[in-house]
């Protein structure tokens, strides 16, 4: 564990310094009596609709958001469970080691679908596949990438127009990026081989999905892949040069997840929030904030390829695999 | 009768609550050991279930290892934890360590040593959960590099904890219809065990009272000693009443004898006697030998009732004719005493009893309205049918109103009887013949006079 640690402090100096928040809100009633301090890795944005639902109906609690990366939050936590009441983060691997190592509550009696949690301490609520972002200038000659197949010969057909304004996410900074490489490597040795096209057009490297979407939306650059879905179609309703692709022969789809704090002093509020937070992702709502992708039934994800929430997933935080995995993702992408 | 045979007997403990309350109570021990067996056994078999699974991981992320270039490389399968994955979502927790040293996982788990080729189990305890922790080695030889890499993986027993649950229900389940079934087959056995016993008291109860054979029907081996005992008592006391009935015989034989023997000579020397006073004390004798004969007899006969009302010689007899005969015997008697005997009866009545007894008993009643009937009067015995029953009428003073109800016991002799010869045993004798046949003896006074006795069977 400590060399865990160690490992992201190394990588991570700069975020460790105090609390840089990427972003900070508070929600309800200033002299609220209790407040939840929410650490998440979601643009607030996505979720401001949910939380002001939440104290409209708890008018004695005040929600505090804080929003940081992934890795970040797992630190943060770790540091200092007591601290925070609820963390939300789109690191499906990390959360589990969170629960297993102890750090979150058992929440028996919050209704869900047993693939959507585990332990009843992890509470996935969305589904969110991870997309190719276009620009659509590209689309003007060649018709739009299906699959990964498709993005290679694109990427092959023109290497030119595409070299250093291909991006995908840097495994080394971005626990989601890491995730959505380790599952897709898994998956289908395509993975590897369009790493090496995108390495050898000089990829650029990018901690969030966000930042890579502006990029795109700027022209800066033209192809970003592993790029999270729901992000992206937010953004392509305000910048229309954008095209979003969901890969049609396999897409990997994370669950944004949920767990409460076990060293929380405020069990039942945090509860409440988790069983709120679950109810209002679960039905669609007016569409005036983004819109984060609700969980569908076991049959509405078929053709997608939903990341199991079991804690075989920490086998990519061990530090053996993790080196390894990083090791040949390097000599892949950074040539 | 019934009641002297069915008098209280001394019991101690049953039988039947001995057998069940052993065979319940040895059905509550099985079924507890059966469910204790069961658990226990389920216990192992999930133990080592879970036992398999971590050292098949533990044994996965060790062949993964393998020395290249000198420099050891651990790639951890995905299936070295996948296959951890349960159904009660179980934590579970792991370190590798090379030479002793820390190389990747949880490095606070205690981490032991164990030889190559050997997986060593533990149980522990950890945040409040039950932990079961195996760990394993093996040595790898590459160019220069010797080195051994062992692996610990740990795994909560949350979901062994929930297969025991079920696993435990079943076998209490198990248990307790073992236990049910028991408890039934305990019931049919009790009962086949009580049977034959029942079915002997209840043969030995229907007997008729002179029946003193032998139990034939076939017995439980275990009861043959009892049935054994029984019979031979049985053979005992029939050739005791046997005795007993030659006894009476032969009393009667020897105390008549004599005294009718007495009285003749007595008779004899009334008529030689000439002088007055002599010839009153001898006429006193003649009576009180009468007396004493009649008394003699009529306790013979008694005794005999009572010994023959006790084993009822029951033949199909004709009452009339029966009647018939003792009236014809009869006859000499009542004319001497100027009284005449009707009889008034049916063809053919038809009855179950002793003869012997009937007659005597019609004996009495009949010598008892002889004595009381006036002279020139007539005395009627009915024989009546449907039911059964024998009338004996007279015209005489009548039975005593305020006495009526107590005549019929021993010695009890009528208020009106001064004078008359008696006993006070007649009535009881007929009393008790009409008892033993099941029937009974009913004393009136008909408004026309006299006195009636009838003999019901």
């Amino acid at each position: 564990m400590r060399y865990f640690i160690t490992l992201i402090l190394a990588l991570y100096s700069s975020l460790a310094q105090a609390q840089n928040w990427e972003d900070q809100h508070y929600f309800g009633r200033p002299n609220a009596a209790e407040t939840l301090r929410v650490l998440s890795s979601t643009d607030t944005a996505y979720v401001s609709g949910m939380i002001d639902g939440f104290v409209a109906e708890n008018p004695d609690l005040g929600v505090e958001y804080l929003v940081t990366g992934t890795q970040n939050l797992n630190r943060v936590m770790r540091e200092n469970p007591g601290r925070y009441d609820l963390v939300i983060s789109s690191a499906m691997d990390l959360q589990i080691k969170l629960v297993n190592d102890g750090f979150a509550t058992q929440l028996k009696d919050v209704a869900s679908p047993d693939w959507t949690h585990w332990r009843s301490s992890l509470f996935g609520f969305t589904a969110e596949p991870a997309a190719i972002v276009l620009h659509k200038s590209v689309l003007a000659n060649h018709s739009a990438p299906e699959t990964r197949q498709d993005l290679i010969r694109l990427l092959r057909a023109e290497p030119e127009l595409f070299r250093n304004r291909v991006a995908t996410y840097d495994i080394r900074s971005s626990g989601l990026g890491y995730l959505f490489a380790a599952q897709d490597a898994r998956t289908s040795e395509t993975y590897w081989r369009l790493s090496e096209v995108m390495g050898g057009l000089g990829t650029r490297l990018y901690c969030c999905s966000g930042t890579m979407i502006d990029a795109v939306a700027r022209g800066e650059i033209l192809v970003a892949y592993n790029v999270l879905g729901s992000y992206a179609a937010a953004q392509a309703q305000d910048h229309p040069q954008i095209e979003v692709i969901v890969p049609s022969d396999f897409s990997t789809t994370m669950m944004r997840t949920v767990l409460v704090s076990r060293q929380s002093d405020n069990q039942l509020s945090a509860r409440n929030f988790v069983a709120f937070m679950l109810d209002h992702f679960a039905s669609p709502t007016s569409a005036e904030t983004p819109q984060l992708p609700q969980l569908l039934s076991r049959e509405g994800q078929e053709n997608r390829q939903v990341i199991p929430l079991e804690p075989a997933l920490m086998i990519y935080l061990d530090r053996l695999k993790r080196q390894a995995f990083t090791r040949e993702w390097e000599s892949a992408v950074i040539q | 009768m019934k009641d002297r045979r069915e008098g209280k007997v001394n019991t101690s403990g049953s039988l039947r609550n001995t057998l069940m309350v052993s065979l319940i109570g040895g059905a509550v021990v099985l079924a507890v050991i059966l469910y204790l067996v069961v658990r226990t056994y389920a216990a192992q078999i999930a133990q080592s279930t879970q036992d398999r699974i971590l050292s098949a991981s533990i044994t996965s992320i060790l062949d993964a290892a393998a020395i290249r270039n000198d420099t050891l490389s651990v790639e951890l399968p995905y299936s070295a934890f996948s296959i951890l994955s349960t159904q009660a979502d179980d934590r579970f927790f792991y370190a590798i360590y090379q030479d002793g040293e820390f190389l990747s996982g949880y490095d606070r788990m205690v981490h032991a040593q164990t030889p190559p080729g050997e997986v060593r189990f533990e149980s522990g305890r950890y945040d409040g959960s039950d932990l079961r922790i195996a760990t394993a080695s093996r040595r790898l030889v590459g160019g220069s590099e010797r080195t051994t890499l062992s692996v610990t993986v740990a795994q909560t027993q949350e979901n062994l904890a929930g297969v025991l649950n079920r696993i435990s229900r079943n076998a209490a389940l198990l248990g307790f219809g073992f236990f049910a079934l028991m408890t039934l087959l305990s019931l049919w056995l009790t009962y086949a065990t009580i049977t034959p016993l029942t079915r002997l008291a209840a043969s030995v109860q229907r007997r008729g009272a002179e029946d003193l054979r032998p139990v034939a029907a076939p017995v439980p081996a275990e009861m043959a000693p009892l049935v054994g005992a029984l019979n031979s008592f049985m053979g005992r006391l029939s050739h005791s009443l046997d005795q007993s009935e030659e006894f009476i015989a032969e009393a009667a034989h020897r105390v008549r004898t004599p005294l009718a023997t007495v009285r003749s000579y007595a008779e004899t020397t009334l008529q030689r006697v000439d002088k007055l006073e002599n010839r009153q004390a001898l006429r006193s004798m003649v009576r009180a030998i009468d007396e004493s004969s009649r008394a003699a007899g009529q306790l013979l006969d008694h005794a005999m009732i009572t010994f023959r009302a006790d084993h009822l010689n029951k033949e199909t007899l004709n009452l009339t004719e029966l009647t018939q005969e003792l009236i014809q015997a009869m006859r000499p008697i009542a004319e001497m005493k100027d009284v005449e005997l009707d009889l008034m009866a049916h063809d053919d009545v038809q009855t179950e009893g002793d003869a012997i007894l009937i007659q005597n008993a019609m004996r009495n009643l009949i010598d008892n309205a002889l004595k009381y009937a006036p002279f020139e009067t007539a005395i009627t015995v009915k024989v009546l049918a449907n039911p059964t029953r024998i009338k004996v009428r007279d015209y005489g003073p009548g039975f005593p109103v305020e006495e009526i109800d107590e005549l019929a016991t021993r010695f009890r002799r009528g208020t009106n009887s001064d004078g008359i010869i008696g006993s006070g045993l007649g009535l009881t004798i007929a009393s008790d013949v009409a008892t033993a046949h099941g029937g009974s003896l009913i004393l009136t006074n008909p408004a026309e006079g006299g006195a009636c006795a009838t003999l019901s069977l």
